[in-house]
């Protein structure tokens, strides 16, 4: 038994070591503060509100250099989606997606001609992407290329945290940071500043550089609903709208899963009495 | 176990069935009336819950292919088409995707199980094979699955593994040039590895058949490891194991549920959200949660070639387990040494695990900076990885051959039955009968 109680007590201290290890050497990006989303937690929902705003922050701001290219305007009247409204079941009769759609182009040929043609996009379209291909893409953003922002929460460590951690993070780079041209310093931004950090080794700044400009600016943007444009406030709602974009079905799976533990459980309660009643005069 | 059938046709049309084809007789000898040890805990029902990760499996990843395109250029789009577009597709996926890792949680357990109470043991080392030969194929089909959605994970994930068998001298880059079918990972190995990811599944099928087919030819071990010895041992298959693997399931369902609709990509990649691209390598490639033990002892060796054999030495050990454990006591429950270097191995596979996540230079304890012997630095994870993969093969190939011979064990009860009628709470050693030493 004592032998037994050494060896548990062992693990537990192995464990608490690598616990308490801190994950900050020299050049690891820095936490992204947890926020507390409205669609965390297993009864989480998306504030409708607030994706209507995230949309207007995606539209007026990184849509000139982002694609999105998974996601279709009928999406956006959806359930759970930001214009999602219970009078249009099927999203693509939705009047705020229609006008939506026609603020867009898409290309698309002529059935009459032939000819390469652009029209006015409907709801069943895809966003169309602000780039014709990746080359022209880099060519606008001094060799960069803004990645498609899809499922850009899902693809990301820390998700919207971490995409609400960049676009507020910027930072002055701290002198002894030699910052190439087109880029900037962000803490938040994985990488490894050691080969341009001329301060102390011990202490190279967290982060790393980003192509992008701070993206965001005080009032860029005018909300709909009078909310204060802070750019807190619109970091919060983009990343809330991107959540959403990449998991369009995050409201339907988590209210299925309620249901779904609810039967589970009550299943498993069952079996379980019965398991008790077979085995009641048996030894094991 | 196979004794002769009590199965009594009922119905005329059972009667002239079974004259033709005796299968309900078969069902009916081999999950009704066959019959189980008394004693068997929770920790037999993983089997049951094995099964049903298998059905899972086949179920969702036959409706996810009605979906998916294989092809470089559309397999990560037709993924996203199943989870934007697809009525329940984000279900069906994400239940294959954590299917997968709740089906190596369940074959890790039901392993161990194994190797604590010795079911590898004779008359079982053809059972035990089989199990081995059916953990080998979920892990390639594993690996393969993981490529289709064509993430950055997935692609680069691909490389790596295909150019381990790069490491073999001379036919090595043959090797791999036949396995990806052209000289770099694309469109002809993603064909390829979706074709045989369909099949493997349908060969573990088989294999599942013919590892129950053993496990009905010398009956289940115990907890005890005593043979049955009488009627009184036993109980009949159902409803005594059915209700209790039920209920095993149903709990194991819940676990499931969880990361399905919780946290479905708690145990996935960020990265492989993002599309393949050949062109960009993610920072920091790691395998998926399962394999990370295997990849620790492949990165804990600096020679590639070496780290790759050891790697796979590591699964070879548990097929020769059989010969290796040289202990004429089964289950653990009466070698209390073995039982203690089995939980240090645990540990050890723990510590494996957590190497494979981790980079290999950064330091296990972050608090102090370096702990270096020679020119190594010990208080890095290539160094832990390397202590734990020693502990790894020594547990197989010096521990269990030397210790069978030497140690000192506790009395084996005579009968399952006897201290379990008698004592049905009580540990084991002291409701021993006949104690007899053994050694």
């Amino acid at each position: 038994m004592l032998r037994k109680l050494s060896v548990i007590a062992a693990v537990a201290g192995l464990m608490a070591a690598f616990a308490a290890a801190p994950a900050l050497a020299a050049g690891h990006p820095l936490e992204p503060e947890k926020i507390h989303w409205s669609f965390n937690g297993p009864f989480g929902k998306f504030d409708q509100a607030q994706l209507q705003r995230g949309y207007k922050v995606y539209r007026e701001v990184c849509s000139s250099c982002h694609s999105m290219k998974l996601v279709s305007f009928r999406n956006l009247g959806d359930k759970g989606g930001p214009f999602y409204n219970e009078k249009y079941p099927n999203s693509n009769d939705n009047p705020w997606v229609k006008a939506i759609a026609k603020e867009f182009e898409v290309g698309d040929i002529d059935s009459e001609t032939g000819d390469a043609i652009k029209r006015p996009a409907t709801s069943a379209d895809r966003f169309p992407s602000p780039f014709p291909n990746e080359a022209a893409a880099r060519a606008s953003n001094g060799g960069a290329f803004p990645p498609d922002m899809s499922l850009l929460a899902k693809a990301r460590t820390g998700g919207p945290d971490y995409i609400h951690a960049i676009v507020t993070g910027y930072k002055n780079p701290p002198a002894g940071l030699k910052v190439g041209p087109g880029q900037h310093y962000n803490p938040y931004m994985p990488g490894d500043l050691a080969a341009y950090w001329s301060g102390d080794h011990a202490h190279v700044p967290p982060g790393g550089f980003i192509a992008m400009a701070q993206p965001l600016t005080e009032g860029g943007v005018t909300f709909d609903d009078g909310t204060k444009a802070t750019v807190d406030q619109q970091a919060r709602d983009v990343s809330a709208f991107l959540m959403w974009a990449a998991e369009p079905k995050l409201e339907e799976r988590k209210q299925t899963g309620f249901a779904v533990m609810i039967y589970l459980i009550l299943f498993a309660g069952l079996l379980y009495a019965s398991y008790r009643k077979v085995w009641k005069n048996e030894s094991h | 176990m196979s004794g002769h059938s009590t199965y009594q046709p009922k119905t005329g049309f059972e009667r002239w069935l079974d004259a033709r084809l005796p299968i309900v007789r078969l069902g009916y000898d081999s999950f009704v009336d066959y019959p189980t040890p008394r004693n068997l805990n929770y920790w037999w029902t993983f089997g049951g819950i094995l099964s049903l990760c298998l059905a899972s499996q086949l179920i969702t990843g036959i409706i996810l292919v009605m979906h998916y395109t294989p092809s470089a250029d559309h397999a990560f789009a037709s993924v996203e088409h199943i989870m934007r577009d697809v009525n329940y597709g984000w279900l069906i996926r994400y239940m294959h995707a954590n299917g997968a890792s709740m089906f190596f949680i369940a074959v890790y357990v039901h392993m161990l199980r194994g190797l604590y109470y010795g079911s590898y043991k004779a008359p079982r080392e053809v059972l035990w094979i089989l199990g081995c030969v059916i953990y080998l194929l979920m892990m390639a089909t594993a690996f393969m699955g993981y490529v289709l959605p064509w993430g950055q994970m997935s692609f680069h994930g691909a490389v790596v593994i295909t150019n381990l068998f790069g490491a073999l001298p001379i036919v090595g880059p043959s090797i791999t040039t036949w396995l990806w079918g052209g000289f770099a990972v694309d469109n002809a190995t993603l064909n390829r590895f979706f074709s045989l990811h369909y099949l493997l599944p349908f060969m573990i099928a088989g294999v599942v058949i013919l590892h129950i087919w053993a496990l009905h030819v010398v009956g289940q071990n115990n907890p005890t490891g005593v043979e049955p010895k009488s009627k009184a041992d036993t109980l009949p298959f159902t409803p005594y194991a059915t209700v209790k693997d039920g209920f095993a399931m149903s709990v194991f369902l819940i676990l499931f549920a969880t990361f399905v609709f919780y946290l479905p990509n708690a145990l996935g990649h960020a990265d492989n959200y993002v599309e393949a691209n050949p062109l960009v390598t993610p920072a920091h490639i790691v395998p998926e949660w399962y394999f990370l033990p295997f990849y620790a002892i492949l990165r804990a060796v600096p020679d590639k070639l070496m780290g790759v054999l050891a790697m796979f030495g590591a699964i070879a050990c548990l097929f020769a387990l059989p010969w290796l454990d040289t202990s004429k006591v089964r289950s653990m429950r009466y070698r209390p040494t073995a039982k203690l270097y089995f939980i240090i191995f645990v540990v050890a596979c723990c510590i494996l695990g957590l190497c494979g996540a981790k980079l290999p230079d950064d330091p296990v304890l972050g608090h102090f900076k370096t702990f270096t012997l020679g020119d190594a630095d010990l208080n890095s994870f290539v160094w832990l990885s390397r202590f734990a993969s020693l502990y790894y093969f020594a547990f197989f190939l010096v521990i269990l051959p030397v210790l069978g011979l030497v140690e000192k064990t506790l009395p084996v009860p005579d009968s399952i039955a006897s201290p379990a009628l008698s004592h049905p709470a009580a540990a084991p050693a002291e409701a021993t009968a006949a104690p007899e030493m053994k050694g």
